[in-house]
């Protein structure tokens, strides 16, 4: 078990508000190997960002607070190291690259000092050698004029171009995982496709691991070797793509694969799944899905399914599938 | 950059212009006759009238304020009614002891409230961001004269560790040369003049910048919590940068126009307002002229006063406006 490169387990983010303790993230396990993709799908505001935030450590403190649990890289436990190893581990083996390209990079540092900066932390080598790490990064994220490109500002660059030089500054230190939280969620389809390419690109020639959190089931289909599908601060499927998209468990992933408009047949209205995700720790008792799921049956109301095993390496949580 | 500048300096025309005419109807406008004031009450009335006439306050107002423009064109900012010398000339003195003093207030906020503001903002909700809050809540609403009043109380009187009044000492006065004693005792390379003369500038400099580095404190604060929840800094910290880095790099630089913006403003408001700390401190600077040019009536001098500051204040801002795009990227002239 604990030779996966990143092991998240049982993993709790809570908010404190004003209003009382928000679990963001509740009991949520998952892992990635070398050169994995991992996918975490759900919807908005289901702790999918949280999730990947306590990873790097970058829950916003206060008011979040990761309150139990394990995340386990390279056997070391991070939910337990000092800032000052964190540091160590950020950008250099657990590099992210995020939802938002228009403002994620800073925009008063020129695009070549942002990448330098990120060879420079974590190596001793001189400017003039990250100059050429960074100059050759940028090449290989496609971009060109990557000499007039290092002395330009991100106001000066196209989204897509800025989401080159996110995942660039992310993959410059060669890190062991990425997380890619929502990466093309604010770019034009075209522009999506190619930094989706890249990255699985990426991937094959680094061997990086990557978790991919998205809401896009396409993106998933196309990216991913497993998935884990996120509700309400809990993991309630966990598949490898095949068996998520041909056999579906979980109502709720079903109704999730059920919303993805079919071109091969024409219906009149989209399928959607009624009712809206509930706030996290807004339902009390039992599933967090039994409110808006059409199986749902008595024990659903009263008490919450554990992750289950099913076929294959297939999981589930869900009472439809507890006493198999 | 360099036609903005033009464009900026050559707009400042018609803003100078207006002032004048401000300043120079609005003096008139207050009661009191100059010639009464300089003769006292027991001069008789022809007296009192032929000094009018030679004073040039009988003509119409406009002849009065052509013949005034006429001189400030030619850089005769008039002749003073009191002691009957040009202003041009007497002016500068007073103008170096309130940049002097204005410039040691300034490094004094600037440094100790943009850094308190700063780590308030770093450590929000810490009993340093608090204490430091509190302080500058204090400090803008601390009156100038008691302020000044207490440092004198306690660092002269009580400590004496600080002298409490003027610019150098009495018994061994400084050479002026370009009248900014500072710079003048290090190009004689009087070491000792030099540390009497930061000696003398160390209370009046404090009570003077007291408020101004309140000011920066809570708005270099409010600007640098903002920036703090950015997403770029968030990237920087995703990158493995430290926090140090990330605040006084990242973030300050992105921080800093409002900042900018509030240094332009109060270093205008220094070098005009500093009447009631020079007063207090027996500073002989531009706001004690101006103020002594009020109490006798002498209208050239309160003009071309009011007017020497206004001018610079608008150039400060002139020169905020030039230095943002040298903090922001984005802003093209």
């Amino acid at each position: 078990m604990n030779s996966h490169l990143l092991h998240v387990k049982e993993l709790q983010t809570q908010f404190i508000t004003d209003e009382g303790t928000v679990p963001a993230v509740d009991d949520v396990s998952f892992y990635v190997n070398p050169g994995e993709v991992l996918g975490i799908v759900g919807e908005s505001g289901c702790g999918k960002s949280v999730t990947s935030l306590s990873v790097m450590g970058l829950v916003p403190s206060p008011p979040g607070k990761i309150t139990g649990g394990e995340i386990l890289f390279d056997g070391k436990d991070l939910t337990e190291a000092s800032e000052k190893q964190m540091q160590k581990i950020r950008g250099n083996e657990i590099a992210m690259i995020f939802q938002e390209p228009m403002t994620s990079l800073n925009p008063v540092i020129k695009i070549g000092d942002q990448l330098i900066e990120g060879v420079r932390i974590h190596t001793d080598k001189s400017r003039k050698q990250a100059k050429e790490q960074a100059m050759d990064m940028l090449q290989k994220v496609g971009l060109s004029r990557v000499d007039e490109l290092m002395s330009q500002y991100p106001h000066q660059l196209s989204g897509g171009m800025r989401q080159r030089v996110m995942i660039a500054m992310a993959f410059i230190c060669e890190p062991k995982v990425l997380i890619a939280d929502e990466p093309t969620t604010a770019l034009d389809v075209t522009i999506q496709k190619q930094i989706l390419n890249l990255m699985k690109q990426l991937n094959s020639e680094m061997h990086t691991a990557i978790i991919l959190i998205t809401h896009d089931l396409g993106v998933v289909a196309e990216m991913c070797d497993r998935v884990v599908v996120m509700y309400a601060g809990k993991i309630v499927e966990e598949a490898t793509v095949k068996e998520i998209f041909n056999d579906p468990k979980h109502p709720y992933t079903k109704g999730l694969i059920q919303s993805v408009p079919d071109l091969r047949q024409r219906k009149d209205k989209l399928y959607s799944i009624p009712g809206n995700v509930p706030k996290p720790g807004q339902i009390k008792s039992g599933c967090v899905f039994a409110p808006r799921c059409a199986y749902a049956f008595e024990t659903c109301g009263q008490e919450m399914p554990k992750l289950c095993s099913t076929e294959g390496s297939q999981q589930v949580r869900c009472w439809l599938y507890h006493e198999k | 950059m360099l036609k903005y500048t033009f464009r900026r300096l050559g707009a400042l025309i018609p803003v100078l212009i207006g002032m004048s005419i401000l300043v120079f109807l609005i003096i008139r406008a207050i009661p009191g006759d100059p010639a009464q004031t300089i003769l006292g009450d027991k001069a008789s009335e022809q007296a009192v009238e032929n000094l009018r006439e030679q004073l040039g306050l009988n003509n119409p107002i406009y002849i009065q304020y052509f013949s005034y423009m006429k001189g400030l064109i030619t850089g005769d900012l008039g002749t003073s009614i009191r002691t009957s010398s040009p202003i041009s000339a007497d002016i500068w003195p007073y103008l170096a002891a309130t940049i002097e003093l204005a410039f040691v207030a300034l490094i004094i906020a600037v440094v100790i409230g943009v850094n308190a503001g700063i780590l308030s903002a770093w450590f929000q909700n810490s009993i340093f961001d608090y204490t430091a809050m509190i302080i500058a809540l204090i400090g803008i609403s601390m009156p100038v004269f008691w302020l000044g009043l207490m440092e004198q109380w306690a660092f002269s009187l009580e400590l004496g560790w600080l002298p409490s009044i003027g610019r150098e000492s009495v018994r061994d006065p400084i050479t002026p040369i370009t009248h900014i004693y500072m710079i003048d005792t290090l190009i004689q390379g009087d070491f000792d003049q030099f540390v009497v003369v930061i000696k003398h500038l160390f209370l009046p400099g404090i009570a003077l910048g007291t408020i101004p580095m309140a000011i920066f404190a809570r708005m270099t604060r409010s600007s640098m919590l903002e920036v703090l929840r950015s997403d770029y800094i968030r990237t920087a910290r995703a990158k493995g940068q430290k926090m140090f880095v990330i605040v006084y790099k990242h973030a300050l630089k992105n921080a800093f126009i409002p900042i900018l913006t509030v240094i332009g403003l109060q270093t205008g408001l220094l070098l005009g307002g500093a009447i009631l700390t020079e007063t207090i401190f027996s500073w002989p600077g531009i706001g004690r002229y101006i103020y002594e040019a009020i109490q006798y009536r002498d209208y050239p001098v309160i003009q071309a006063g009011i007017l020497v500051i206004a001018t610079i204040f608008v150039l400060i801002n002139l020169i905020v406006d030039l230095l943002y795009a040298a903090f922001d990227p984005r802003i093209k002239y």
